[in-house]
């Protein structure tokens, strides 16, 4: 037990001293969740600008509930200066302007972004139709519901986060067994261990827990950052991504275990790493959403580990799923850890040449 | 302390160690002496236990050392020839893992330090010690569970001359307390100053195994004393009770003779003692003797 506690002790110590890795395992990733946070930005929450020109009564006269809603759709100026505000319109710093006139509202409007120019139309019109019902004094026949279907249409930072963070976990449980067997084979600190009374299965031991705790710290800081930067809203059970980091962690190691067999230098190890990890990322959907992609890379992504991560961890972090659905992606990393880990450890070289 | 029977071990058609025997008693300090290839590293490495032999026996400690016998790793120390450090750790740190391995105190990584004149390092990360302060280091950490049997594969082979002398004082301070030292060398002066005794040998095969001073002497070889030519004439030279040859050798005259007290004293009446240099034989007399090739390390 001890043996194993001052291998880890030395493994995180090394770890926590090389920039190099600190750079690739921590910092890399987040670049990664502040670039695509941007541009994968949640549209929902940005408002159309909207000047108010003088009075009008049809929007400051809205009842509370109704004058909420409207402030969540725009950001409200207000001027009295009419021939400025359409000049603003026009060159593109607001989205629109709005004018009353007796019961008739105007809504000045640029063509240049027609996309944002329509919204506004239409947003506005509903509003002028509601308050013509009220004002008719009738009860409205139908009544209108919007829910967001998350399942269908994760956007942004929902997305982004856990399937960035996916990647994150892999590459460095990845690079971690791989450059340890390798560095340690080349140094010779191998055959100087073998030569100490230190069993196998504490150095594996060893790095496995380091590797975890890595992990988990990765996670921390990546859901951390992403709920306070980028509003990212986690699900109640959100707990369940520690099961299935660590059995990924494990999964992952083991691809390591398998280059760091296969390669005899740190270079040749770390680029095996990246050839395996870095195209199952983009297959897997760690970047981009694999709601978009073609079916047949929805198909092919079945076969990779990173998959089944990525999966499990939207489902419990920002889908609200419960303890069922991680049993397959867990079931399926444990298993390939076994047999991927199971085959590299007949290769693993103890010796150098 | 060490058995080694008929050992073999072949890579593929080289047969890298080729029958070799000998034994290594408790408390010596025993050389293995040849040039690269010779079948040094292999032979140390069947004594640690590090490789299976192909043929022949090895007793470690009254045990066989194959396959690994963790009892036996506890009572021996190895130095290999790489570093072998954990990454990034410091001086202090690498011995207080290592001491840990072993379930050694604390308490005696100060006192390594110190044993091995690094105690002011202790801090320094292992990746800023020179060549001959990770010796140092490494002979340290190889220290740690106070093994009966210690093993160094060419400690001094990467170190500027200078550094190599620094270590030998370390080195050779290894089996004070009756420890027995085992070091592959490809030194000939490094096997002279520090081995009790010594095996030579090359191509997988022991050619010789004795003390230093009785190899050389059993050689029987000639006493050569140089001279600063023209100190002395040829003729003269020649003329002298006991000289066998006389060699003119760029700025030198070289006397050949088996028995050199008289020799000197009839040079130091002529008063042709100007550039002496006496040279007697060395253990490199004894391979070209063995091998008939002159010693390439």
């Amino acid at each position: 037990m001890s043996t194993i506690r001052s291998l880890a002790n030395a493994m995180i110590r090394g770890f926590l001293r090389d920039r190099q890795a600190l750079f690739f395992t921590i910092l890399f990733p987040l670049i990664f969740l502040f670039l695509f946070g941007g541009i994968f930005s949640d549209p929902s929450q940005s408002k159309s600008d909207l000047t108010l020109i003088g009075k009008v009564p049809l929007v400051d006269e809205l009842p509370p509930q109704a004058r909420s809603v409207f402030d969540d759709l725009f950001k409200v100026h207000r001027t009295r200066d009419r021939a400025d505000a359409i000049r603003k319109v026009r060159d593109g710093t607001v989205d629109g302007a709005l004018e009353q006139r007796g019961n008739t509202v105007i809504l000045h409007f640029s063509r240049a972004d027609p996309v944002e120019a329509a919204s506004v139309q239409g947003t506005l019109s509903s509003f002028v139709d509601q308050a013509n019902v009220h004002a008719s004094g009738t009860k409205p026949v139908f009544s209108f519901a919007a829910k967001q279907v998350e399942d269908e249409a994760l956007s942004g930072i929902q997305y982004v986060a856990p399937g960035l963070l996916g990647w994150a976990i892999a590459t460095s449980a990845t690079f971690g067994s791989a450059l340890t067997l390798v560095t340690w084979r080349q140094s010779e600190l191998l055959r100087r261990l073998r030569l100490a009374p230190v069993s196998g299965t504490a150095i594996v031991l060893a790095r496995v827990i380091v590797s975890i705790l890595i992990a988990l710290a990765q996670t921390v800081l990546f859901v951390v950052l992403s709920v306070v930067v980028f509003d990212l809203k986690l699900t109640g059970n959100w707990y369940l991504s520690v099961p299935l980091i660590i059995a990924g962690t494990l999964t992952f190691m083991a691809i390591g275990l398998f280059c760091g067999a296969v390669a005899k230098t740190s270079e040749g190890a770390s680029g095996l790493a990246n050839l395996l990890v870095l195209p199952m990322a983009f297959l897997s959907g760690s970047f981009i959403p694999l709601d978009v992609a073609p079916a047949w890379i929805r198909t092919v992504s079945l076969v990779f580990p990173l998959r089944y991560l990525n999966d499990g961890m939207l489902d419990v972090m920002v889908r609200g799923k419960g303890p069922g659905a991680i049993v397959v992606p867990m079931l399926v990393m444990i298993g390939f850890a076994a047999v991927v880990g199971g085959l590299s450890g007949r290769f693993i070289r103890w010796d150098k040449a | 302390m060490i058995e080694v029977k008929d050992l073999v071990k072949s890579y593929g058609e080289l047969r890298a160690v080729d029958g070799i025997t000998f034994s290594v008693e408790s408390g010596e300090f025993f050389g293995i002496l040849g040039p690269n290839g010779a079948g040094k590293t292999t032979t140390l490495e069947m004594i640690e236990g590090l490789r299976e032999p192909d043929a022949g026996e090895v007793r470690l400690l009254g045990a066989p050392p194959w396959p690994r016998d963790i009892d036996l790793c506890r009572r021996i120390g190895v130095q290999l020839q790489s570093s072998a450090f954990f990454e990034k750790l410091t001086a202090r740190e690498q011995l207080r893992t290592f001491a840990d391995l072993y379930g050694s105190p604390h308490s005696r990584v100060d006192e390594l330090l110190d044993e091995v004149g690094l105690a002011d390092k202790g801090d320094e990360s292992t990746d800023d010690l020179s060549g001959g302060q990770k010796q140092r280091l490494s002979i340290a950490c190889t220290l740690v569970n106070d093994p009966e049997v210690v093993f160094l594969d060419e400690p001094t082979a990467a170190l500027d001359p200078q550094a190599r002398r620094n270590l030998w004082d370390l080195l050779g301070r290894l089996n004070d307390r009756g420890r027995t030292v085992v070091l592959t060398t490809h030194s000939m002066e490094e096997a002279e100053a520090l081995c009790d005794r010594v095996a030579i040998v090359d191509r997988g095969k022991l050619l010789a195994i004795d003390s230093p001073t009785n190899l050389v002497r059993e050689l029987d070889a000639p006493v050569r004393i140089a001279l600063v030519r023209g100190s002395v004439t040829e003729d003269r030279a020649r003329s002298v009770v006991g000289v066998e040859s006389v060699q003119v050798d760029g700025d030198s005259i070289v006397l050949v003779t088996r028995d050199p007290a008289p020799v000197l004293t009839e040079l130091a009446r002529l008063d042709a003692l100007e550039g002496l240099q006496v040279r007697g034989g060395t253990l490199e007399d004894v391979f070209l003797n063995l091998t008939g090739r002159e010693y390439r390390a």
